[in-house]
């Protein structure tokens, strides 16, 4: 019997910090069921060695600052059968977006000895924004037992096991104490998508909204509940939903009312 | 055997102390011994290997959203009422395995794990968690459907139930239909006289309670007085409840399903689904598959799933419930009206987690209260 040619798997960057491709690395024990299972055709942190496309997976890390990145997405998209994002950057902008609620060439001119060198977008974009995304998977960094899982569902033909709900139901299920109601401390789970194994919470901190929006998040009800209740001001109310993912649309939205 | 007997053959005042020995005892019997313990600012139910481990003279301020443990001296290890926690961790695991499948030869080779049944002894439940235990034994071993890892699990459990001798100010036990003294359904109960002559009052309800009674060494047989001492404790706590659900709850649901209420109640809720997780009796569950890399092998893991996820109603062409609204009169007219027709039973204990645990303090009590006051109630 012929042996059925392995997918070829590629994994790109655009703007983001390479901790999300680092996670595949980090896979460690399930890495070489990885390289088993697939053709690494290109990886560069990995790997000089370069195969040509098209790719039957493509990884997508980081998200889009640049002409030059804008015009790069979609060479990757055209080669790609299967396109995922991963982390918060290329699912909703990551945390160079921050930029997005400001004047970025006030800050060019700030930091820059030469500005007329830089060559910037004025906003910082999902991946979702510029070409078809098959899959989002978020997090900062991506959760390597979720990268594995959505691996592993594509080869399989499966639907991956990436649960959309809260983050709250990930702590409830560890049995992780609630630390905004046993100690008053502000926290984005109820808003925000489960995956990092509850964290933040597990170490007495609020979630910071690393994984997004959860599916239906009611960010005005709890922003009301902050403000009211936990007596944080339109500006600390404002800067707990712009972070990681200050990006994305509902949390977006949400700091803007409070501008 | 009359409860009366039953006391008499096997009910002891003892000092303390005696929390301590029982707790010794029941480990030398081969339990491994879950109760309150204080864990990041709440009691939850963790292992515990003496009475020291226990919070002793600490009590919890609930509210809606908000949950603070103080000191409290003198008020004995008991005096908190229920956190975060509930015992259906322990019954009704959040993770469960179901099994597990190889690839053979030829198909694959299926192997269902015979369910784990530890022998746990639970230290602490209350009567409204005992209700929950009924609640959900109708669920899982209802004669119709059993589920064989529950059913085991809760025939290994040794339950040590204690009278709460203070209400907390999200309780409602009483009028949910229960009250805060114990009735049946524990092996040993306990119920804590706190103060300078700090001691317990410790019942046996069952053959194997009894013997681990009996073999408690120190103060002595209980009598008639000590019994009525005790029935002054839980009736102090019945007239203290922080809150009450309406008598008519599920006719006022039932005759509100259109209501304009349900919006508003949309716009506060955040659909986390915290309710449903820490509720004694919510019982929901999904499976979800895992397989290999190289498809040589797959999982079914059977984990704590929730009527506030869109997933949840999910099915072919869309979810059904896909805000707010519609998943908490699911949750709600479930819980207070429906659970009747199907398992004869509320399916609330009063126990106020729901409450408390609401990261927005959602009060299910003033829900219905709001439905039946803004022209519901016909």
């Amino acid at each position: 019997m012929a042996k059925a040619r392995k997918p070829k798997l590629a994994v790109w960057k655009f703007s983001s910090c390479d901790g999300c491709q680092l996670s595949l690395l980090d896979c460690e024990d399930e890495l070489l069921a990885v390289a088993g299972s697939v053709d690494i055709a290109y990886f560069l942190e990995a790997t000089r060695a370069e195969l040509p496309g098209p790719y039957d997976v493509s990884l997508v890390e980081g998200s889009i600052t640049t002409p030059h990145d804008a015009e790069r997405i979609h060479k990757v998209r055209r080669q790609s059968k299967v396109l995922i994002t991963i982390g918060a950057c290329a699912t909703t902008g990551g945390i160079q977006a921050l930029r997005n609620f400001k004047d970025v060439d006030a800050f060019i001119g700030a930091v820059y000895a030469h500005p007329d060198f830089i060559d910037t977008l004025a906003k910082s974009t999902a991946i979702r924004d510029h070409v078809h995304v098959d899959f989002e998977l978020s997090g900062c960094p991506i959760n390597k037992e979720q990268l594995l899982e959505v691996l592993n569902a594509h080869l399989n033909g499966r639907k991956p096991n990436v649960p959309a709900h809260s983050q709250c139901i990930e702590c409830k299920r560890a049995g992780t104490v609630c630390v905004m109601v046993s100690r008053g401390e502000p926290c984005l789970g109820p808003v925000t998508q489960a995956g990092c194994g509850n964290l933040c919470p597990a170490c007495g901190r609020g979630c910071f909204g690393c994984y997004g929006p959860k599916e239906t998040p009611n960010t005005t009800s709890l922003a009301a509940w902050l403000a009211n209740t936990q007596g944080l001001s339109q500006r600390q109310v404002r800067h707990q939903f712009r972070g990681i993912t200050a990006g994305a649309d509902a949390f977006r939205k949400e700091s803007e009312a409070h501008d | 055997m009359s409860a009366k007997q039953k006391s008499e053959s096997a009910a002891r005042v003892v000092p303390a102390d005696g929390l301590d020995a029982l707790i010794r005892a029941l480990a030398r019997a081969g339990y491994t011994t879950i109760g309150p313990r204080v864990e990041d600012g709440a009691v939850t139910y963790r292992p515990v290997g003496s009475a020291a481990d226990l919070p002793l003279d600490m009590v919890d301020e609930q509210g809606g959203g908000t949950y603070r443990l103080r000191a409290s001296k003198g008020a004995g290890y008991f005096a908190h009422v229920v956190g975060p926690h509930s015992w259906k961790r322990y019954l009704y695991p959040p993770r469960q395995l179901m099994w597990r499948a190889s690839r053979a030869r030829s198909g694959f080779a299926v192997e269902a794990p015979e369910p784990a049944a530890d022998k746990l002894a639970f230290i602490g439940v209350r009567a409204c968690e005992l209700r929950a235990m009924e609640i959900q034994d109708r669920v899982f071993d209802n004669g119709q459907f059993t589920d064989p890892g529950y059913r085991a699990r809760r025939a290994a459990a040794l339950v040590v139930a204690v009278n709460c001798g203070r209400a907390g100010d999200t309780c409602f036990c009483v009028s949910a239909g229960g009250g805060p003294r114990v009735e049946d359904g524990y092996d040993i109960l306990l119920t804590e006289f706190p103060g300078k002559d700090h001691t317990f009052l410790v019942q046996a309800g069952s053959a194997r309670g009894a013997r681990v009674v009996k073999a408690l060494r120190g103060g002595r047989d209980a009598g008639e007085a000590d019994l009525r001492a005790a029935q002054r404790r839980t009736d102090a706590a019945a007239k203290a409840m922080g809150r009450e659900l309406a008598g008519d709850a599920p006719q006022v649901l039932r005759e509100n399903l259109e209501h304009p209420h349900w919006q508003r109640v949309a716009e506060r809720c955040l659909n986390c689904a915290n309710c449903t997780m820490v509720c004694p009796t919510c019982f929901c569950s999904t499976v979800e598959d895992v397989t290999a890399l190289d498809g040589s092998h797959a999982e079914r893991w059977r984990t704590w799933d929730s009527c506030f996820t869109t997933d949840f109603s999910y099915i072919h062409g869309g979810a059904i419930r896909r805000g707010g609204a519609a998943r908490y009169r699911q949750w709600i007219t479930h819980k207070l009206a429906s659970w009747h027709e199907q398992f004869g039973t509320s399916g609330c204990t009063g126990c106020g987690r729901c409450i408390t645990w609401c990261p927005v303090g959602i009060d299910i009590t003033e829900e219905v209260r709001a439905l039946a006051a803004r022209g519901g109630r016909k």
